[in-house]
Formats: structure tokens, C-alpha cells, sequence
């Protein structure tokens, strides 16, 4: 009963993953700031649209703006057997609610022995691109797959956005949910099925280069692969789509077709989890690389506002070129 | 005992579980041994004793149900054995042994157990105060008249989760009872010192949270300031403020030296003793005589004894178990 894929945005996908979920479990609540009465009534990138309108205020509710106790009281929800899924407007201020996702909803599990599940999901948007500068646009997605017992969701295409989502509610685990608010209004295709966390995506088959790469930066390395195509290299990219979980058979079987690995993020590249995945793929592939693996990421900086500035802290098509032919060798630099 | 069940006398007897004196023998009991625990080296890191501070966790317990949610804090083996936690496995807990309610998981700081309601005791001053505005959404979700409790020192009223906690359970009028145990000492600091305005009471007022002052020294009277609370909250009419004037005898944990304070000023708190007050009353309206009160002390002595043999001979966790139980593994 496999029915055509729609053509979707992120956000409504994100939208169609709520709608479907809260029908299918009327237990589960959404809370956050401006979610029924901003905009056209959805939020402040309208993922919750129309959800008021169909389960009504006491499963959708607007909050005031206090993110420690909305992301505590989430845990709290979700302890007490309610899954829960929080919306925070900007990741940023998600870090006003460490105490709630790290101290409280991650260890639940483990420090009470496994008594309790905590299905929370914190749904937010990281990432940069729009102009929000410093504390409106951090990739800060490393912070918490670093946390044990939380797992890390970025989805960078429509239907990861719906499938993941879907899956992220469902889970018995507190998700951090880390949307891409320079990708919201991408279309693309969406089937409508459900996506496991911790299943990497293949977005381009190639075999002289993996690049590993999510949300906006595998778009930019799609764009780098033409251009890189045109000049004899061949990139494979691989989506992890989740952090934790993570994927990295995927990446460990391309390696060994391709003998070279490049890793883009948006977060910061000092200690960003590229160096996991290079880490990793070293250690399991040493053998089989013909180079020493490269990672790519943001300057150690924060994210300026104006254009110019905010463009030249973060990877563009033209630098993941650069970075793929310095990782295979070839140190010629042809401009696009 | 033959004595006639009255209103007065529900604190007195063995109706559905042990008397509130009982109760409170045993837990004054379990905490006193606390500091011998850990100078033997059977407790790691800290653990906190409440004693002297009983009559508010059997006071709140009393208008509690099972199915009621309670968020603690650090000090909080009380909250956890009123809500009727077993002293055995308790104990067991904070001695890090397999039979703990986590398995040694957790230790004094996190004792959680699921089908009590208990959230756990917590390692984070304040964090309860969400932990419980949580289980309060929960309910109300849910449509159940179920409530849930957040015990919390005087020092987290000085945490801005409260602030948020109390407008939050306002404006949706959760079902959550905010319990301060007013013991004058964030571990050391006295609230004189930390707060300019010492009236906590007016704190939840001031966010439209009904707030009620209680000696925390008299069961009876933080029983009843609970009860109330719990109806409003079962009746969808919001959230309560409970502040209760209580005192820690025992330092902040072991090792404590407690230059913070006088002996005479604990000596005066001990003349308000919440055990003693309670046992004084029921010897002189003649609800117990003097037999009766000590086979009470008696029997929550053996309690507390068979507790800690059940905790001392428990094997510690296995060790593969501090790599399980992170996440559900969901592949």
C-alpha cells in the first residue's frame, strides 16, 4: 500500500509528523513558546500549524518563556508517563534547559536502574544562514550526542524530517530534535514512512571520495560533487542523520569502496563529531585509506551577523572542494 | 489497641500502614545511623540526614496515594520512606548494593521508584521543582486527579526554576503542591544572609500561587495544610505553596563541622521536636499509654535494624551492569 510520494517542505513535513503522531497517540502534548498563536498559527517556523486547532489547547500549549522549567517539566511529563515533546524556539536557549535534558532526562534510566523511560523529545532549530547571528544561529548538536543516554536527530531533507520525527516520538528515550532553520522551506519528496534513528542515508553514490556531511552542509557538498564530478572525482555522501544512534557501518562500507573520507558539519570544527567519525573510520578502515581522512567544520568563532562575515565562518560549496581534493590529493585549486 | 478511630487519633494508629509516630520513629531512626554509615565507609561520597525534619515528609505523605508523583531532593531518604519506600531496599540504595531500589545506580541522591511515584531524590538543588511541575502536567494531560509534590530546601527558592514553576502551574492550574522545608540553612548559608525579603510565603503569592506558612515541627498541622492542598489540586483548582519552619539536627552530611551555627540553637529546635510533641499528645489525651509508645519505638527500632541487615548483606552490583540501562535499545 505504498502511496505516491508529496512533495513537501521541511516544515510541513515536520507538521505532517505531528499531526500524524498526536493522532495516532492522544496521549502525547507538545509545548512551547508562540506555537498556536504566531505567524499563521504554527510557531515561529510554523511546525505546529493547525495542531491547536485539531487536539486542542490542553495537547498544544503555548507557554511563557521559561526554558529551564518547560524542558524539566517535559522531563517530568514524561517520567510521570506522558511523551512529551517540548519546541524550543532557537536551540540557543535550549542551553537554558541543561539542567533538564542532562542532569535529569538523560540519567533517568540509568541512575534509577531502568525503571524509567523518558520519551521526550526537545525539538529545536540549530544552524546558520539567515542572518540570526550569535546566539539565533549555533550548531551546537555535538554537545549532546556527547551525553550519554540522549540521542541526537538533524534532519536535512523533508522526508528524514517526517520519518525521523515520527521515530523520535515514539522512542523511549529523551531526543534532542535539531531542525535546520536555513532548510525549513526546502521541498522535497516524502513517503511517509517511518525512519529508524541511527540509519545513515546514502545522498550521492560516487567511488573515489565519501564525504560525510548533514542538514546544510550535505546540501553544499551535493553542490561541491558536480563540480568536483567535472574534474575526474567521483564523492559519495553519506547523511548519518543521527548523531546517536550513529551510523558508522555506512560510512566504514563507502570508505573501503572510495579509500578516502572528508567530514563537513556546520558545528565548530575543533572537537566537533567529525573528529568522531574520522576517529572511528582510522581505527576500523586504517588499512584500506589511501589518505589521511579530513574533517571540515565552523571557524572557532561565533556566528557574526552581517553576510559576509556569517558566510566566511562556515564551509561553503567552494571550501568542501578545496577539502576534497587536498583529502585525494590533487591540491590544484579550479574555481567554480 | 482498641482505641476508637477519630479524626485526632488517624496519625495514631495502624489503619492501612504504620501511625505517623511509627513512621516518624523509623525514619528518625534510619537517619541517625546515617552518619555511622559513612564514617565505616559504607556510604561513598555525601549523604544527607533529615533528622529532625520528619513531620513534613509524613505530614505531606499522609494526603498522598500512591499514584501521586513526589519529586525530591538531596535530603531525602524521608520523602521516599513516607511515600513508603522499604527501609531495606532504601538503604540497600544508599549503600550502593544490588538489592537497592537502582541497583547501586543511583545512591542516596538518586533514589527513584517508579510505582511508588517517586521521581527520585535529586542531586541538583531545584530541579524537583520541575521534575513535578512535569508529573502535574502529566496528570492534567491525562485527565486523571492524580498530583504530584516537589520538596525543596530553603536554599532552591533561590533557583530561577522556581520562579518559572510557580507562573507556569498558575496560569495552568496544575496539580502540583510546592513543599519548602524551611530548614534555615542552604548547607551552610542561613536564608537571613541569602534572601533581603525572608517572608518565602509571599514568594508564591506573588505569582498567584495560594501560599500557606506551617510549623514543620507538628505533623498534625502540615498534615492538614496538605490535605488542603492535595484537595485543590485534585479538584483542578491549581497549585500550592507550602512553606514548613523545620530544622536539621545533624550537620549538612558527614563530616559537617557545622561552624555555621550554635549548639544551643540546635538544642532549642530539639525542644520543638516533632516525635516527642506528637507522643506528648497522645500520652496526654490518653490515645496511648506509655507501653504503647514504646513498643512504637521498639518496633520501628527493629525496622530500622532488619533494614540494615537486609542493606549489609546485599552483594554488590555485578559489574557489567554499569554499562546498561543508558538508553532502551530500540534496534
Amino acid at each position: 500500500m505504498n502511496k505516491p510520494a508529496q512533495q513537501l517542505t521541511i516544515w510541513r513535513a515536520l507538521n505532517a509528523a505531528l499531526h500524524d503522531e498526536f493522532t495516532e497517540d492522544p496521549s502525547t502534548i507538545i509545548m512551547g513558546e508562540d506555537l498556536t498563536t504566531w505567524g499563521t498559527g504554527g510557531g515561529i517556523y510554523g511546525v505546529t500549524r493547525k495542531m491547536a486547532d485539531v487536539f486542542g489547547k490542553e495537547r498544544v500549549r503555548d507557554t511563557p518563556i521559561s526554558e529551564e522549567t518547560l524542558i524539566s517539566a517535559g522531563a517530568g511529563a514524561a517520567m510521570a508517563g506522558t511523551r512529551t515533546v517540548v519546541e524550543i524556539m532557537y536551540s540557543d536557549f535550549m542551553l537554558l534547559g541543561a539542567d533538564g535534558l542532562i542532569n535529569q532526562a538523560a540519567k533517568s534510566r540509568y541512575m534509577f536502574g531502568g525503571q524509567f523511560s523518558t520519551p521526550l523529545v526537545v525539538r529545536s532549530n540549530g544552524g546558520s544562514g539567515i542572518g540570526k547571528a550569535a546566539q539565533h544561529s549555533q550548531s551546537l548538536e555535538t554537545l549532546y550526542a556527547h551525553i550519554p543516554g540522549l540521542e541526537v536527530v538533524v534532519p536535512g531533507t523533508a522526508n528524514d524530517a517526517y520519518g525521523l520525527l515520527r521515530s523520535a516520538i515514539k522512542s523511549e528515550n529523551p531526543t534532542v530534535f535539531l531542525e535546520h532553520k536555513a532548510l525549513y522551506y526546502d521541498k522535497g519528496p516524502v513517503t511517509k514512512e517511518l525512519i529508524p534513528l541511527g540509519q545513515a542515508r546514502v545522498a550521492r553514490e560516487g567511488k573515489d571520495l565519501t564525504i560525510v556531511a548533514t542538514q546544510l552542509m550535505t546540501k553544499r557538498a551535493l553542490e561541491a560533487a558536480q563540480v568536483l564530478s567535472a574534474q575526474g572525482v567521483d564523492v559519495e555522501i553519506i547523511d548519518p542523520r543521527t548523531l546517536y544512534p550513529f551510523d558508522m557501518e555506512t560510512v566504514f562500507s563507502s570508505v573501503r569502496k572510495t579509500r578516502h573520507l572528508l567530514v563537513v558539519h556546520e558545528a565548530v570544527r575543533d572537537f566537533g563529531w567529525g573528529g568522531e567519525f574520522v576517529s572511528n573510520t582510522v581505527q576500523e578502515c586504517w588499512g584500506e585509506l589511501d589518505a589521511a581522512p579530513r574533517r571540515m567544520g565552523a571557524a572557532r568563532a561565533p556566528i557574526p551577523y552581517s553576510e559576509e562575515l556569517e558566510e566566511a565562518v562556515i564551509p561553503s560549496a567552494q571550501n568542501i572542494v578545496d577539502e576534497a581534493l587536498a583529502t585525494v590529493g590533487r591540491h590544484t585549486k579550479l574555481t567554480v | 489497641m482498641t482505641v476508637e478511630i477519630t479524626e485526632a487519633t488517624r496519625f495514631d494508629l495502624d489503619i492501612d500502614g504504620p501511625s505517623a509516630l511509627e513512621l516518624m520513629s523509623t525514619i528518625r531512626e534510619f537517619e541517625s545511623r546515617l552518619p555511622t554509615y559513612s564514617e565505616e565507609g559504607l556510604i561513598r561520597g555525601s549523604t544527607h540526614p533529615s533528622v529532625g525534619m520528619e513531620a513534613v515528609a509524613v505530614g505531606v505523605s499522609w494526603a498522598l496515594r500512591a499514584s501521586d508523583s513526589v519529586a525530591s531532593n538531596h535530603r531525602g531518604h524521608a520523602h521516599c520512606l513516607a511515600k513508603g519506600a522499604d527501609a531495606g531496599r532504601t538503604l540497600a540504595e544508599i549503600l550502593g548494593r544490588r538489592d537497592g531500589y537502582c541497583g547501586g545506580k543511583g545512591g542516596s541522591m538518586h533514589i527513584g521508584v517508579k510505582e511508588l511515584g517517586l521521581l527520585g531524590t535529586n542531586g541538583i538543588v531545584g530541579a524537583g521543582i520541575g521534575l513535578a511541575t512535569g508529573a502535574a502536567l502529566a496528570a492534567q494531560a491525562q485527565g486523571t486527579d492524580n498530583v504530584a509534590v516537589a520538596y525543596f530546601g530553603d536554599g532552591a527558592t533561590n533557583q530561577g526554576v522556581l520562579a518559572e514553576a510557580f507562573n507556569l502551574a498558575a496560569i495552568w492550574k496544575l496539580p502540583v503542591i510546592f513543599v519548602c522545608e524551611n530548614n534555615h540553612f542552604a548547607q551552610s548559608a542561613t536564608l537571613e544572609e541569602m534572601v533581603a525579603q525572608p517572608d518565602l510565603r509571599r514568594r508564591g503569592e506573588a505569582y498567584g500561587v495560594p501560599s500557606v506558612d506551617v510549623d514543620g515541627m507538628d505533623v498534625e498541622a502540615v498534615s492538614n495544610a496538605a490535605a488542603e492542598a492535595v484537595q485543590r489540586a485534585r479538584s483542578g483548582q491549581g497549585p500550592t505553596f507550602i512553606v514548613a519552619d523545620t530544622y536539621r539536627y545533624l550537620g549538612h552530611m558527614a563530616g559537617d563541622t557545622e561552624i555555621y551555627r550554635t549548639a544551643e540553637q540546635v538544642e532549642q529546635w530539639k525542644g520543638r521536636d516533632p516525635i516527642a510533641r506528637l507522643a506528648k499528645r497522645l500520652l496526654d489525651s490518653t490515645v496511648l499509654d506509655e507501653a504503647q509508645l514504646k513498643a512504637i519505638a521498639t518496633s520501628a527500632l527493629t525496622l530500622v535494624d532488619s533494614a540494615e541487615e537486609f542493606a549489609k548483606s546485599s552483594p554488590f552490583p555485578d559489574v557489567s551492569s554499569a554499562f546498561t540501562q543508558v538508553s532502551e535499545d530500540y534496534r
